[in-house]
């Protein structure tokens, strides 16, 4: 099990959850059962996250490993100029 | 060694030497092909018809009188695009040309395609378009008001709250820890509220494209860009077309800023193309850049900030609200995921709107979102310091962020160069110079994130040795040099052995805009690879001619040698023998990389700022500016520079001039450099730049990207510096002679 931080407003989602824990090896595993286990994450992982392994943010590579004891947080998809 | 075989610890030959830029004789010598310089025969001229309203449905258009006119080729409207797609149409599209709504000031109507100029502009006098003028609203406090006019209709997500207009689309929360409690903690709280006006990237070149369609569903289009892929992928969905079928070439770049990361004018110019059977040439005027492309969102912003007595800040918040004119965008998350990114904070909290008004759509703009959220974070910081007589600079380094803190947005910090570039500013001179009567001296951190993403590249080498390097980004801060430099560095050769171009869009796989300071990280991470590509087929090649086994061929300072005695007695075989034999020994030899490249790392800058406010005038003139910022690796130092003080000037014309100003009809005012006032040379001094180096571990070299951080400081930098020089705070931006006069006077009638 991975343990996810989720950011404030999306707690919403995550029935005021702030950690969450999901099945996932992956950055692609990750999304896809955080969308089965909290539904109304939806919209915002189709709209798109990034996701922040032991600090270091990934935008969209599905196949970056996860492991059990990385620190893993949800953030919006990263914008640049 | 890690899985990218880092090397940033190695002594490098070319890499951090400051060779002539590639790009610099055809640059001053006025050959450069920028986007307005293209002609080709046969070709028509464009125009376009914007909206005066900046808020009106359009009952009608009638162009007949138009297509009339001697001379014009082809009008077009929104119904012209309808045919080319089944969905209702995208946002870009909307933006590029009204359908239903204008919605602001200098929105596209209609578009002309004429022999002429000349003719362009008067048959746009014949299109008769008939509106219904509707409310309109420009600030964005009001834009939030339930009674608010209704800028565009459909676009509020699920995690907006209750309570407000439908022009606010989209919501957003970090932090963690008690607030209340940190704030019990404190001996002092300040809290004041920001506004910010919006700000235009400034390029100086305009928008500019040559748009060349044919009957059989095929086209060229050379536009100015950052990014012809993004543009290939926007204009072949609203053409209706498959990428193959678009071929997307990038002229020379005079400036981007984050402000070319879209299309405001190309699909203008295909459907002009496609209905006259012509190449259609269309370039924006400068009004038409203010009006209709994307400056920056404008901010009104609540903070509130305690501190102890010795200077421990025990609490953080903000709220922004950020609008980015007609459409949605995705700007105040990043201000609230940076406002507090600088501290290690117990207790934070951040929150931000999203609100439409009736303005040009936002484009980015280095660093989109956070110079705003930071500039009122550190103003009221540099305030709580001046208030308990603190030492702004130590009080920073007290509550820096460091390896281990749990940042403000989320994940727990690396190595960070915070501290370091705290330090580097407490040493220098700069910080205890003098300063004289009416002086003030400002201080301020900022913060991106950078990042990478897909990137191609190929690496040639040719028959003499020499080597070609082909990338898919446009150059708008030195990249084909520092790719130059990789390239050379890693192959063992001289850097004028290397030229590096820019390829269209069907030349390499998909590239990502030069956007999120990543060139120089990722376009340079594939030509590493690329080049280590090419040196593992050299060696092999070697190892043919000398009828060795491959492994025993190395590669050391741009030749194939033995890896060790028992691989035999052969002398060097260098990259041009190598090549000079490669038709015989396999053919040409070339090597590739593509990635959607990861790790780009945070970065943080520090600015130092010494302003002289004439109080008679209230005009602020900047005396010494000096920019700290870790840049990982600086492959070319000038230009790294160049990214730091290019930042900071842009920054410093944010705070104290620069801002779109809407009258009450809701028209923009000063769309024009002579009333838009950026900074030129003479009203700045030399500003002196302090490159850090912590090297990233994400990038083979220790790369991070430089171009963004250094626009985040200027604006409380010169906040503080300014409301030091005459002791009272300032909390809106421009700092425009005006409005500091009138609180010059406002405190001396007060007393």
């Amino acid at each position: 099990m991975v343990k996810v931080r989720i950011w404030g407003s999306l707690q919403k989602a995550t029935d005021n959850k702030e950690f969450v824990e999901v099945e996932a090896q992956n950055f692609k595993q990750l999304l896809d059962n955080l969308s089965l286990k909290y539904p109304k994450l939806k919209p915002q992982i189709k709209r798109g996250v990034s996701v922040a392994i032991d600090g270091m943010i990934y935008r969209n590579s599905w196949f970056t490993p996860i492991k059990p004891e990385n620190e893993v947080v949800l953030m919006p998809y990263m914008v640049g100029g | 060694m890690s899985p990218l075989d880092n090397t940033y610890e190695k002594q490098f030959k070319v890499i951090g030497t400051r060779p002539p830029r590639p790009d610099g004789i055809e640059k001053v010598t006025g050959k450069a092909q920028y986007g307005a310089d293209l002609y080709v025969p046969d070709m028509l001229y464009a125009k376009i018809l914007r909206s005066p309203h900046p808020h009106a449905k359009i009952i009608s258009i009638d162009t007949s009188e138009a297509e009339k006119l001697d001379g014009v080729k082809a009008v077009v409207t929104s119904k012209d695009f309808s045919k080319f797609s089944d969905n209702k149409p995208s946002d870009t599209l909307v933006n590029c040309i009204a359908h239903e709504k204008a919605l602001y000031d200098g929105h596209c109507v209609a578009a002309v395609a004429a022999l002429s100029n000349t003719i362009a502009k008067s048959a746009l006098k014949l299109i008769n378009v008939e509106y219904e003028i509707l409310p309109h609203v420009t600030d964005v406090d009001e834009a939030m008001k339930t009674d608010s006019p209704i800028v565009n209709k459909g676009y509020v997500l699920e995690n907006v709250p209750k309570g407000f207009s439908e022009n606010v689309t989209s919501y957003y929360e970090f932090g963690h820890g008690d607030l209340d409690n940190g704030f019990n903690n404190a001996d002092l709280i300040v809290e004041r509220t920001f506004k910010t006006e919006a700000a235009h990237q400034g390029y100086i070149e305009p928008h500019a494209c040559l748009a060349s369609m044919t009957p059989d569903g095929k086209a060229d289009l050379w536009c100015c860009t950052q990014g012809h892929y993004n543009v290939r992928a926007l204009c072949a969905d609203i053409m209706g077309m498959e990428s193959s079928q678009l071929r997307v070439t990038p002229s020379e770049i005079g400036g981007g800023f984050g402000g070319k990361t879209t299309i405001f004018i190309e699909p203008i110019a295909l459907a002009l193309s496609l209905k006259s059977g012509k190449p259609v040439k269309l370039v924006m005027t400068r009004d038409e850049v203010f009006k209709a492309t994307g400056p920056t969102v404008s901010s009104s912003m609540d903070v509130k900030i305690g501190m102890t007595k010795d200077g421990i800040i025990t609490a953080g918040e903000a709220n922004l609200r950020y609008q980015g004119g007609a459409f949605p965008n995705g700007t105040v998350e990043m201000g609230a995921q940076s406002a507090f990114a600088a501290y290690d904070l117990k207790a934070v909290r951040t929150k931000g709107w999203n609100v439409l008004t009736n303005r040009p759509k936002q484009a980015a703009y280095r660093a989109p979102g956070a110079p705003q959220a930071i500039y009122a974070v550190e103003s009221v910081v540099d305030e709580l310091c001046q208030k308990l007589n603190l030492d702004p600079l130590e009080i920073r380094i007290k509550n820096a962020a460091k390896k281990g803190t749990k940042s403000s947005y989320g994940p727990t910090f690396d190595d960070i160069g915070l501290i370091a570039t705290l330090e580097a500013a407490k040493k220098h001179p700069h910080y205890l110079a003098p300063l004289a009567e009416n002086q003030g001296r400002g201080l301020s951190c900022g913060f991106w994130f950078n990042f990478g993403g897909d990137t191609c590249v190929t690496l040639n080498v040719n028959f003499d040795g020499t080597i070609g390097v082909t990338e898919g980004n446009p150059d708008i801060g030195g990249s084909r040099a520092s790719i130059s430099q990789m390239a050379a560095e890693e192959l063992g050769i001289s850097y004028d052995k290397v030229r590096t171009i820019i390829a269209d869009t069907n030349s390499l796989g998909h590239n990502e805009v030069t956007d999120g300071s990543r060139v120089t990280f990722a376009v340079g991470l594939a030509t590493i690879k690329a080049a280590r590509a090419a040196i593992k087929e050299m060696c092999k090649r070697a190892s043919l001619i000398w009828g060795i086994d491959e492994d025993a061929v190395r590669w050391e300072n741009g030749s194939a040698i033995p890896a060790g005695p028992n691989a035999g007695q052969f002398d060097p075989m260098s990259i041009e023998e190598i090549a000079a034999l490669s038709s015989q020994t396999g053919g040409p030899i070339a090597g590739h990389h593509e990635v959607n490249a990861e790790g780009a790392g945070v970065s943080f800058g520090v600015h130092l700022a010494d302003v002289e406010v004439d109080k008679e005038t209230g005009s602020t003139k900047v005396i010494r500016y000096t920019v700290f910022q870790d840049a990982g690796k600086a492959i070319h130092p000038s230009y790294v520079e160049g990214q730091m003080q290019g930042g900071a000037v842009q920054g410093i014309g944010w705070a104290l001039n620069e801002e779109y100003i809407y009258g009450k009809d809701g028209r923009l005012q000063n769309a024009g450099f002579l009333d838009y006032r950026i900074p030129v040379a003479s009203d700045l001094p030399m500003i002196e730049p302090v490159i850090l180096e912590i090297p990233n571990p994400g990038h083979p070299y220790g790369v991070r990207g430089v171009g963004e951080t250094s626009i985040v400081p200027p604006l409380a930098a010169i906040n503080n510096a300014v409301s030091r020089a005459t002791n009272i705070r300032f909390s809106e931006l421009p700092l425009s002679p005006p409005k500091v006069l009138s609180s010059l006077k406002k405190e001396l009638k007060d007393g």
